[in-house]
């Protein structure tokens, strides 16, 4: 090994500073400690015994994995047993879990043992020799690669290397362009819900999400939320998932009079408004209503929205109202919408205007 | 195999020098080493020398969980169909019969409730999963905290901090799968973010969910990214981070008989091939008992996903908190670009912080090295006290995720401790800037003052509990002198100097200006070793002193 590497050993390199172990310093490194017998190492009763306790390990474990066997077919897999203080569970479960736990733990717990107890308990060292070869190495391998480097004309054939270059970064855009079939253009997709074919000639009914029934003003109690869907959505439709992801509403029925923004009372009826229930942030569904207060709370992040004042985003990470749908009744008294949202549902996007 | 060689020419054959094997195994050894070499591959690794410290048990917790993952995982995929078709639930849990659901939620009802041992495998798979990343990440921060990370283990120390990250989002992937209420919200959650992205959000919203949300791709798709693609590159990287260990072997603290130059410790055959084999079967059989009583993810109890619906405890796992409490701290900035462009900055700012909050630790090995221009190798750790400004700044990057934690636990911390939630967020805001400030400065103190007592020690002995009463009628404390070893163990470390700035006027008098990079360095390095940041150890002389007697007790 050449003086330069072994430079790069830290101690090599302190010695430099002046920090070398001397006779009379204080601080010196006084060696590795005389190697201290165990109990287990002088006394061969207490070798014994300690053979016999990981044996006994061992032997523990046997015997839990025949009760892992047992309690598969002992136990029946809908059985539910109260355990205290676990409360309900599967007794099954517990037993194969509890079975197995065992039949591992105890392998580990005896070998552990084992290396303890009965193993030597010598330290020894051993050499650490540096990561970095040494220059003669270094030199050598260099030498070589530039004769290979040379002999490929890599170097001198500048043309040859730059074109190898550019292909190089080209090709793999083939893999990316590959993905493009992975999902549809997104158009106006994120736009339009199930709504949107609604028209003031081709009425939408609202249909209650819990009784499937259209419903009327006076269903609508003053102080409850009620959820919603467009009339015709079935839910063993192909793309039920996809349409209610976008369709769902929220209907909440406010005094007239408590109505802060025009708009927003316009746009519902007798004060009864309709909201998507989607929420404006990330886009989990709302379902929590304070009646007090008009304020429906998101519980993923916490965005609270104010009903009675357009949906506007008093707190929380939502950065925008919930979108509003226009109501109205038709002759049978029946709620129904007259259009899509005025704005997209759910979490904003580049595309979506402002 | 001896008839053949002797037909064969005498000089040109390679000849088998080879004694005859003394039983079976050692025959079976020959043949297999004659293919494979494995003699010379034993012969450096099987009494290859480990030192021994509990903290090692953190890396080894690892690589168990990753192990027994596996394991259930490739059961659990034996049973489970990822799959978003529509059916009805006919089975044995009577609260969901006759509800639809995905295909992939029926069959993680049917491994739960029809498949015996079923529930017990997905109970490990997922424990195991929450214990993985728990062990990466406490592993992480020893060998942060000891300088581990230093040359020449910097390569490692990125092995080791992308299979932190790939483990997170492994394990988010893995959430998400059964289609049940709440990982629906994770993956809406996941959609949302990505649709923040300006310019391209909403094209790589549509193709990474095959179209509008959710369709019916997610599951098939984070099946396959989930069992294979992240898997195999972990395993990959994991494979190359072991290599790599046994390559530089593990560093140890300073002590007797210790040096940069040696490693002391246990040889792998046998004693630590018993306790490191053993322990995976203690991780295993805790793992199994724990999934036997504290039941995880019970999906049954969510329902189905449907995006109209939410479960009100709407938790990621704990490891994806400090991005759940980010999303749920910012304001919900939105502002318009370009006329009638959406940039979404109340999600898009979060979304770009987390791979920073990540990076910044990820790369911190080669921050250190640059500021303290250090190209020596370290195989000795340092005690967290003697490295005072990294040590603060590890603490600082931990409470920052603690706080982002409990941002992500808003509701929760509501609940439990009522508290509004609104004040919580407030807090959260405040803390995510205050807090790390803060602790940086009460670690660095905490470490100086920790050397201090260091050096006290060293100089005047510990305390022995014994009270002498001085002839004039003063009460003292016997003070006794600390071992060699102690000594040693107490002063081994070194103490780097800051790096200096070259003079400003070089030999012939022409001034020199030093560039705004070596004036950062020189001013951060100043703070890593500068008179602030480290408590001189005692020297020879101070010890002579005070050892020489006069007027001390
Ligand atoms: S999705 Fe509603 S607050 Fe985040």
């Amino acid at each position: 090994m050449s003086h330069d590497t072994s430079d790069n050993m830290p101690e090599a390199h302190d010695a430099s500073h002046g920090a070398v172990a001397t006779h009379g310093d204080p601080f010196a490194d006084p060696g590795l400690p005389a190697h201290e017998p165990r109990r287990t190492d002088i006394d061969e009763r207490a070798a014994k015994r300690a053979e016999r306790q990981v044996s006994l390990l061992f032997i523990v474990s046997m015997l839990a994995t025949i009760g892992f066997i047992a309690s598969y077919v002992v136990f029946p897999i809908d059985e539910i047993v109260y355990i205290f203080p676990i409360g309900h569970v599967s007794s099954l479960n517990f037993a194969l879990g509890l079975t197995l736990g065992v039949a591992l733990f105890c392998i580990g717990a005896g070998a552990v043992h084992w290396a303890r107890t009965l193993m030597s308990d010598h330290e020894l060292p051993a050499e650490r020799h540096p990561i970095e070869a040494d220059d003669e190495l270094r030199a050598d391998v260099i030498e070589q690669f530039k004769t290979g480097a040379a002999e490929s004309g890599f170097g001198r054939r500048k043309m040859l290397r730059n074109t190898l270059i550019g292909s190089m970064a080209l090709v793999p855009l083939s893999g990316v362009v590959l993905l493009r079939d992975l999902g549809p253009l997104p158009e106006q997709k994120l736009a339009h819900t199930g709504w949107d074919k609604a028209t003031p000639q081709n009425p939408i009914a609202l249909v209650n999400m819990n009784t499937n029934k259209p419903m009327k003003a006076e269903d609508i109690i003053q102080g409850s939320l009620t959820f919603a869907k467009p009339e015709g959505l079935e839910e063993d439709a192909e793309d039920f998932q996809v349409q209610i992801a976008k369709d769902a509403l929220m209907l909440v029925r406010i005094a007239p009079e408590d109505i802060k923004d025009n708009q927003s009372r316009e746009l519902g009826f007798e004060g009864i408004l309709a909201y998507s229930k989607i929420c404006t942030h990330v886009g989990c569904p709302i379902s929590l209503y304070e009646q007090q207060t008009h304020h429906a709370l998101c519980p993923c992040h916490q965005s609270t929205f104010d009903l009675a004042d357009g949906a506007r985003v008093i707190f929380g990470p939502a950065g925008h109202p919930l979108p509003q749908l226009k109501i109205t009744t038709d002759e049978q008294g029946y709620l129904v919408a007259t259009g899509d949202f005025d704005e997209p549902v759910g979490p904003s996007y580049w595309e979506r205007p402002r | 195999m001896s008839s053949a060689s002797g037909t064969s020419t005498g000089a040109t054959k390679p000849s088998s020098t080879r004694a005859k094997p003394a039983n079976k195994v050692e025959s079976a050894a020959d043949w297999v080493d004659g293919r494979l070499g494995i003699y010379t591959l034993a012969k450096s690794n099987l009494r290859k020398i480990f030192p021994d410290h509990w903290s090692f048990m953190l890396g080894e917790i690892c690589l168990y969980t990753f192990i027994i993952i596996i394991l259930t995982g490739v059961y659990l995929t034996l049973f489970f169909k990822p799959s978003m078709a529509e059916t009805v639930y006919h089975g044995s849990y009577v609260p969901l019969n006759g509800i639809r659901m995905s295909e992939a939620y029926a069959s993680t009802m049917n491994i739960s409730f029809e498949v015996r041992g079923g529930l017990l495998i997905r109970q490990i798979h997922h424990w195991a999963a929450i214990v993985f990343v728990a062990a990466m990440l406490v592993h992480m921060m020893r060998v942060f905290f000891t300088g581990a990370f230093r040359k020449p283990r910097e390569i490692n120390w990125l092995f080791g901090a992308g299979l932190l990250f790939l483990g997170m989002f492994d394990g988010f992937m893995g959430y998400s799968l059964p289609d049940d209420l709440l990982s629906g919200t994770g993956i809406r959650f996941m959609e949302g973010a990505i649709l923040a992205v300006p310019i391209v959000g909403s094209y790589l919203a549509m193709f990474l969910y095959g179209g509008q949300f959710p369709g019916t791709d997610i599951v098939p798709r984070f099946f396959t990214i989930h069992v294979l693609l992240i898997p195999g590159i972990m395993l990959g990287l994991l494979v190359a981070h072991l290599i790599l260990v046994f390559y530089h072997k593990h560093t140890q603290f300073a002590g007797p008989g210790r040096t940069e130059k040696n490693v002391v410790g246990m040889p792998l055959m046998p004693v630590y091939m018993a306790k490191a084999g053993g322990f995976f079967f203690l991780v295993f059989g805790v793992i199994a008992a724990i999934s036997a009583i504290a039941t995880v993810n019970p999906i049954w109890a969510y329902g189905p996903y449907r995006p109209d619906q939410v479960s009100t405890d709407a938790q990621p796992d704990w490891y994806m908190g400090f991005s759940e409490g980010l999303i749920r701290v910012m304001p919900g900035w939105e502002i318009s670009v370009w006329g009638g462009h959406t940039l979404n900055l109340g999600v898009f700012i979060p979304l770009m912080v987390f791979p920073l909050v990540l990076a910044v630790i990820w790369l911190y090995p080669f921050v250190e090295a640059w500021v303290t221009n250090d190209k020596r190798e370290h195989h000795i750790a340092d005690r967290p006290r003697n490295a005072p400004v990294r040590t603060a700044f590890g603490a600082a990057w931990i409470s920052l995720y603690l706080i982002l934690l409990a941002g992500g636990g808003n509701d929760l911390i509501a609940t439990h401790l009522h508290l509004s939630i609104n004040t919580i967020t407030y807090a959260v805001r405040i803390g995510f800037f205050v807090v790390p400030v803060v602790v940086f400065v009460i670690t660095k103190r905490w470490c100086l003052g920790l050397q201090r007592r260091d050096k006290e020690k060293v100089l005047h002995g510990r305390e022995s509990g014994i009270i002498k009463r001085l002839p004039h009628g003063e009460f003292i404390e016997v003070h006794a002198e600390l071992s060699a070893q102690d000594k040693f163990k107490l002063t081994a470390h070194e103490q780097p100097q800051p790096i200096e700035l070259p003079a400003e006027v070089d030999e012939n008098g022409v001034a020199r200006k030093a560039g705004v990079l070596a004036k950062t360095r020189s001013k951060l390095s100043e703070g890593f070793y500068g008179e602030s940041a480290q408590i001189a150890k005692p020297t020879a002389e101070e010890h002579a002193e005070i050892t020489s007697g006069h007027g001390h007790h």
